[in-house]
């Protein structure tokens, strides 16, 4: 267990005879009290089918039944019900080429990591754009890590939407048409598309990307929640 | 039997019927959204909802034609395999049975197809019987795009991915033909009550 930026813990799991996963798949994670109530759900893998331990990466939601029990009450060493790997849709694999666009909000960078991590596993040069939406610099997921990719030649870009450190060369609004096309690639190049995080921040990027001209065929996405949509 | 996770109360909710949550999943309030792409954007005027397949004789409806079939506004449960199920839930809509009402078929599957190119299947036996619905309104107001608008099937007794959003109609099938996500790990049938979420289930 380690914390990962502000409000999220990254969770490394021993599972016995792992089956190996593609970048992009999830888990399904459940609980069991001790009168049998069960709750159960889904997180994306973090860490690249290359690694030695699968990893997961929660953000704590203030009123969240799994959420807050993964980041506050799991403790080294305890047990943990995992179902996966699952999803053979939301997945990447250098195989598969680029160009390679990754919008995330929040959480939804997780899957995303598994992408950039396995790129990374592989020596893969293909042309990759991150675009991260996040509310401050602190909720930033992974910042360190991906910081350094740009040395592989990814383009990294963040926009903070609820108010931005001092001297701070990124975006600070809502994602629109104008950032979507300074990240590029364009329609024409045809890069495979992931969008993934909050319901309304899939649709609204979603519907961008499509505005813009992308193949919707080619633009995938998870949509995490929260359940507002 | 599942393992105690050390520490693990969980949050149960007050007055949800238990009986009316299918094992793994939990109740909420509000309607989450779940698809595999972006959200296809079709006009009304160019929307038709089409039976084809093993039939015979095709049959096409009009936005305006299909609005005007006798519909039906029904209260059901429902049950998206991402965990979620919402009780209750209001739609207006017309019966597969009445679509199918005079058609003269062999077939034993359907497959739905869709905007955005998702189709699912699922065995006629499904979708008939007062068990199926194209709902093109929920709570009394037209069905929104990221809910599957302006209309989508509504198979209430199965999973949700089975209700597939945007549909553009049914093709009959005397065989089964696995949709999107059936091909991709999803349960053939997808059962709530029988947990059939996966290929392993
Ligand atoms: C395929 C898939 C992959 C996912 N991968 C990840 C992942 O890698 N990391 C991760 O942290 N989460 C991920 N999620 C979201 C995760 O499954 C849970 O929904 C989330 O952890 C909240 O669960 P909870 O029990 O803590 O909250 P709940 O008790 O279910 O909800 C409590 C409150 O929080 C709100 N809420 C629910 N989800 C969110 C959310 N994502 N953001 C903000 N508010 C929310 C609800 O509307 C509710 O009001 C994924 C979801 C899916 C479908």
């Amino acid at each position: 267990m380690r914390p990962e930026a502000a409000r999220a813990k990254t969770i490394v799991v021993e599972v016995p005879d792992w089956p190996g996963h593609l970048a992009g798949q999830h888990v399904d994670v459940r609980l069991t009290a001790e009168d049998g109530y069960q709750a159960e759900r889904s997180y994306s893998i973090a860490s690249a089918p290359e690694d030695e331990s699968l990893a997961l990466t929660v953000e704590r939601i203030d009123d969240g039944e799994v959420s807050l029990y993964l980041c506050d009450e799991l403790r080294a060493g305890d047990e943990l019900e995992l179902r996966g790997p699952i999803g053979g849709y939301f997945t990447w694999q250098v195989a598969d080429g680029g160009p390679l666009l990754l919008l995330a909000g929040g959480s939804g960078v997780v899957p995303l990591a598994a992408m950039l991590r396995h790129r990374t596993a592989r020596g893969s040069r293909v042309d990759t754009r991150l675009l991260l939406s996040a509310g401050s610099w602190d909720d930033l997921l992974y910042r360190d890590e991906l910081g350094r990719l740009g040395r592989d030649g990814v383009a990294v870009h963040y926009t903070l939407t609820r108010g931005a450190p001092p001297h701070w060369s990124g975006w600070s609004r809502r994602v629109d048409a104008e950032m979507l096309r300074e990240v590029g690639p364009g329609p024409r190049t045809q890069p495979r598309v992931f969008v993934c995080g909050p319901t309304p921040l899939v649709e609204h990027v979603a519907n961008l990307l499509v505005g813009l001209g992308h193949d919707p065929r080619l633009v995938k996405t998870e949509r995490f929640g929260p359940t507002g949509g | 039997m599942a393992p105690v996770s050390r520490g693990f109360r969980g949050r149960r909710r007050q007055g949800v019927d238990a009986s009316r949550v299918p094992p793994g999943q939990y109740v909420v309030d509000d309607f989450p959204v779940l698809s595999a792409g972006p959200t296809p954007q079709t006009g009304l005027d160019d929307w038709t909802f089409t039976i084809g397949g093993s039939l015979d004789e095709e049959r096409t409806w009009s936005w305006e034609q299909f609005v005007a079939l006798p519909g039906e506004t029904f209260t059901v449960d429902i049950h998206c395999v991402t965990k979620w199920s919402k009780l209750g839930t209001i739609w207006t809509g017309v019966s597969v049975d009445r679509l199918l009402e005079d058609v003269d078929t062999a077939a034993e599957f359907v497959s739905a197809f869709c905007d955005g190119g998702y189709t699912t299947n699922l065995p006629l036996e499904d979708v008939t019987d007062g068990q199926a619905w194209i709902a093109y309104a929920f709570d009394g107001e037209p069905l929104e795009a990221e809910h599957g608008g302006p209309a989508r099937l509504l198979v209430p007794h199965l999973y949700l991915w089975k209700s597939a959003k945007w549909v553009r109609g049914l093709t009959l099938l005397d065989h089964d033909e696995p949709g999107f996500w059936e091909t991709l790990g999803y349960h053939n049938r997808g059962d709530p009550w029988n947990e059939e979420r996966y290929w392993s289930d």
